[in-house]
């Protein structure tokens, strides 16, 4: 009984100190190495709330996929980041005072909640117990039947994601010569060949 | 001593407002407020998969999912809008993107 408390102690501690240091941290790089930790203690934190599927997602696509990509941007993009980091001490006031309010506001819902006598009898979808059905089995016998929809709208999404991102970040440099199919497509004889009557004797 | 859904819930409200006050904090850096988003949209996902498991239901996994879908592709488009946004202009600064006098 001791050990998931310690490992949640230890998992949850890990993650909040490493968000501090995603928004303290001097050189953007550590920021999001420190933010890659913190996904990565939240997956753990899923792995204690028995959703295994959610925290491999999120170690393999997020911390896979995004947080690289974050990586690549922050590297790729030749600022000077000391210029950006002007005006942190004059902005650390209100939003410590913010942020503060924020915590006080959200504490006060936490104490004065609980949960409703009837939640249990409106569940949706009761989690099947471990023994029988492990937590991908069980998601994807939800997902592909009952929120097939949203999934379909999960891949729209994404496919929006990846055109537009493709269509904001392609560049034609000019001297450099590319493939115009319409223009190869469109040839015709008369255009492409010019057939010149040569007289004996006489050069071009 | 055990780990109930309060304690649960108060990592996510101590990650959501990291995340707020990070965007506070860094108004100058784009790329930090992006990681900040970032943090709210976890705050969010852990509240989510705990009450899921603590309610016994499977849904909030499911809305896990999709607002993990929904957090790649606001990252994936954001990044891209800052790429050719460097490309134009030279610099990242907040203070610099008033094209739109916004």
């Amino acid at each position: 009984m001791i050990f998931p408390a310690l490992f949640f102690y230890l998992f949850a501690g890990v993650c909040i100190a490493a968000a501090v240091m995603v928004i303290a941290a001097r050189n953007p790089v550590h920021s999001v190495l420190f933010l890659i930790l913190a996904f990565v203690n939240a997956a753990a934190l899923f792995v204690l709330l028995g959703a295994e599927f959610l925290a491999m997602i999120l170690i393999i696509v997020y911390v896979g996929a995004v947080l690289v990509l974050f990586l690549f941007v922050v590297m790729m993009l030749d600022v000077d980041f000391a210029e950006l980091r002007q005006g942190f001490i004059q902005y650390l006031p209100i939003g410590a005072f913010l942020g503060v309010i924020l915590l006080i506001e959200l504490v006060l819902v936490l104490v004065s909640w609980t949960i409703g006598p009837d939640v249990q009898r409106t569940i949706a979808t009761p989690i099947p117990p471990i023994a029988s059905m492990v937590n991908a089995e069980a998601l994807g016998q939800v997902l592909y039947t009952r929120y097939v929809y949203f999934f379909q709208a999960a891949g729209v999404v994404l496919l929006v994601a990846m055109i537009g991102a493709i269509v904001l970040t392609l560049r034609h440099k000019p001297h450099v010569k590319r493939q115009n199919i319409a223009e190869q497509v469109a040839r015709t004889k008369a255009t492409a060949i010019d057939i010149v009557k040569v007289r004996p004797g006489q050069g071009l | 001593m055990t780990i109930g859904l309060g304690h649960y819930l108060t990592v996510a409200a101590i990650l959501f407002t990291i995340g707020i006050f990070g965007i506070f904090l860094n108004r100058k850096n784009v790329i930090i407020i992006l990681m900040s988003i970032e943090l709210i949209l976890l705050a969010v996902n852990v509240n989510l998969v705990a009450f899921s498991a603590f309610l016994g239901d499977l849904v909030g996994q499911i809305y896990a999912l999709l607002v993990l879908t929904v957090a790649a592709a606001e990252a994936a488009i954001g990044l891209a809008i800052l790429v050719a946004y460097y490309r134009n202009r030279g610099s990242i600064a907040v203070e610099d993107i008033n094209l739109m006098k916004g």
